[in-house]
């Protein structure tokens, strides 16, 4: 077992150093930072800088430019979840319903923007989005007077939240087509067999199995939704008036700036609201299961 | 799953959901094909109003010009470089950390595990800034060891080889090592070979993940010949002048194109290793 022990730790060894070096210090290294006032200056010298306490996370409540990045985010992300997880399990839904041989079709079809690289796409569609551009064409065609997507600045979060859910959508289809196939058809026939219409069987028995499988989404689209960057750093630099700036946008303005303490600071923040949002979800996971 | 809607006269019902999902396809790919039409068009045919569909007179002139005047091969050559070192890196890592998490006993095995895997939701912009400074000070910044160390070695990865190994069957180690086999013989000779499907997941996540990285490449690439492929092309993108959107097409398609190719040839591991691991979001948060 000794000898074991060694070998154990010289395979992981690789992985730790790198991960010890890349991953935890820089981790550490921002909380440590958040409480300090470094800034672009100190790079060569990181250690010999001021503590200040919290002022940095004072001083980060007191900028209207943060709070306003702050209630951009919390409304990204508050809006944005709820509509691609209802889009993605309507496809997932409809896709299980649908004719089994095009399966395969709409899962590749649907999941395609998943993959794509978010600065390419977030690029075709600030295009797409100009207030004489394609999509406001299509729009007339049909009779509707379509918005200044990116310009007015109470339509440029709207149009990013189109765009994200167009990417992510797919996503949650895959997880929540995975999730259908583990619940056992004999479920819905007897529910048939006793009368139950598909409406009833959707809400009695179909949703309520899926709530783990749409919670586990929710925890992903949290994750990847508070750090949103590529989206208005491509299609709206943040703007207008400061409409779509976000804190990870945020963030990288102040390294702009030589704020690092700050952007540190700001970066916790983050953490925080990712972490209690996560909790939430875990909570509601765990309470389901339970009962 | 199937006939579980065919309990009373679906037919009907699921050709109509059919179609109602065949339009909305055409509308998920609708900015894949806006993409690729306008990118055969000239600046002239751009700037009509309302825009047209069609290329009326088609022209690879913006293909030419990334690749002959604006460098593309040098950022597609810098992503490729990138990508298969990261890709590399996390294979070789990930499974030597993965075998002993799954079948070494060790002292602090488990809090080595939870520490890693409590990584998996910090978001990746909270580690940007002492990243700089931590490769500014060791002399890396515009460099490639700068692009590539930060993401070889991934919590994700651990996660998913670890996974599967688990599943190996302890009797299959247990002989090789009464035939006097070390572990690192059995690492590589016994469990990688039947590793197969997770490497692919992956070597095929990892490469996405990398691939389509941008805040980091951002920071860290400071001068035009160590760009990436879509820091090159975002700063195309709002970089001063005119925007020119057929250029700026022709661009994203060449990014997106390698995704595409491998999305489509591969997509049961690109699938599979998403709804397994807790998808790209999970991915970027490890990866940036």
């Amino acid at each position: 077992m000794q000898r074991q022990g060694l070998v154990a730790w010289a395979l992981a060894l690789p992985f730790l150093a790198i991960f010890a070096v890349f991953m935890i210090l820089p981790l550490v290294g921002s909380l440590a930072m958040s409480f300090t006032d470094m800034s672009s200056r100190d790079v060569r010298t990181p250690f010999a800088v001021n503590l200040v306490g919290f002022d940095q996370y004072a001083a980060l409540f007191a900028d209207e430019r943060f709070v306003q990045s702050l209630l951009n985010t919390a409304y990204f992300v508050g809006v944005g979840i709820p509509i691609t997880i209802v889009v993605g399990l309507a496809l997932a839904l409809a896709v299980d319903a649908g004719i089994a041989r095009l399966r395969a079709v709409f899962r590749i079809g649907f999941f395609a923007p998943v993959v794509t690289s978010i600065v390419a796409v977030a690029i075709v569609w600030r295009f797409m989005l100009q207030s004489d551009g394609i999509v406001n064409s299509m729009l007339a065609v049909v009779g509707i007077d379509g918005p200044q997507w990116l310009t007015d600045p109470a339509w440029a979060m709207p149009s990013i939240i189109i765009m994200t859910v167009w990417r992510n959508a797919g996503l949650i289809m895959i997880i929540c087509l995975a999730g259908l196939q583990a619940i056992p058809p004999e479920l819905q026939e007897a529910a048939s067999v006793d009368g139950a219409g598909p409406w009833t069987r959707l809400r009695r028995i179909t949703l309520p199995l899926l709530r783990p499988t749409i919670l586990l989404g929710a925890v992903l689209l949290t994750v990847g939704y508070l750090q949103m960057f590529e989206e208005p750093f491509v299609m709206t630099g943040g703007g207008p008036l400061g409409a779509t700036t976000s804190v990870s946008l945020f963030i990288y303005e102040q390294f702009g700036f030589g704020d690092y303490a700050s952007g540190a600071a700001a970066a916790y923040v983050l953490v925080v609201a990712t972490a209690a949002i996560a909790a939430v979800w875990f909570r509601m996971l765990r309470s389901r299961v339970e009962s | 799953m199937t006939g579980r809607a065919r309990v009373r006269g679906p037919r009907t019902g699921s050709r109509a959901v059919t179609l109602a999902l065949t339009i909305g396809l055409a509308l998920t790919l609708l900015p894949f094909a806006w993409m690729t039409l306008a990118s055969f068009k000239t600046p002239a045919e751009l700037s009509i109003r309302p825009p047209t569909w069609w290329p009326l007179q088609p022209t690879f002139e913006n293909y030419t010009e990334w690749l002959t005047r604006l460098d593309f091969p040098l950022h597609f050559a810098n992503s490729a470089v990138v990508a298969v070192f990261v890709v590399l890196g996390n294979l070789v890592f990930c499974s030597m950390f993965g075998y002993a998490l799954a079948k070494l006993q060790f002292r602090g095995k488990r809090a080595l595990f939870l520490l890693v895997m409590g990584t998996l939701m910090v978001p990746g912009i909270v580690t940007m800034i002492p990243l700089f400074v931590l490769v500014a000070n060791l002399g890396l910044v515009n460099t490639y060891p700068a692009l590539i160390l930060p993401f070889v070695a991934t919590p994700l990865g651990v996660f998913l080889m670890r996974q599967y190994m688990l599943a190996v069957p302890d009797s299959l180690l247990d002989a090789a090592r009464i035939d006097g086999a070390g572990e690192f013989r059995i690492l590589f000779r016994i469990v990688l070979p039947l590793c197969g499907a997770p490497l692919a997941t992956l070597g095929i996540l990892t490469f996405l993940s990398s691939w389509n990285n941008f805040l980091w490449p951002l920071v860290v690439a400071q001068s035009q010949e160590m760009y990436t492929v879509p820091v090159a092309l975002s700063l195309y993108s709002i970089g001063p002048g005119g925007i020119q959107y057929g250029l700026l097409m022709a661009g994203s398609m060449l990014v997106l194109l390698p995704i595409l190719v491998i999305y489509l040839s591969l997509h049961r591991f690109v699938m599979r290793g998403m709804t397994a691991t807790g998808g790209p979001s999970l991915a970027d948060a490890t990866d940036r």
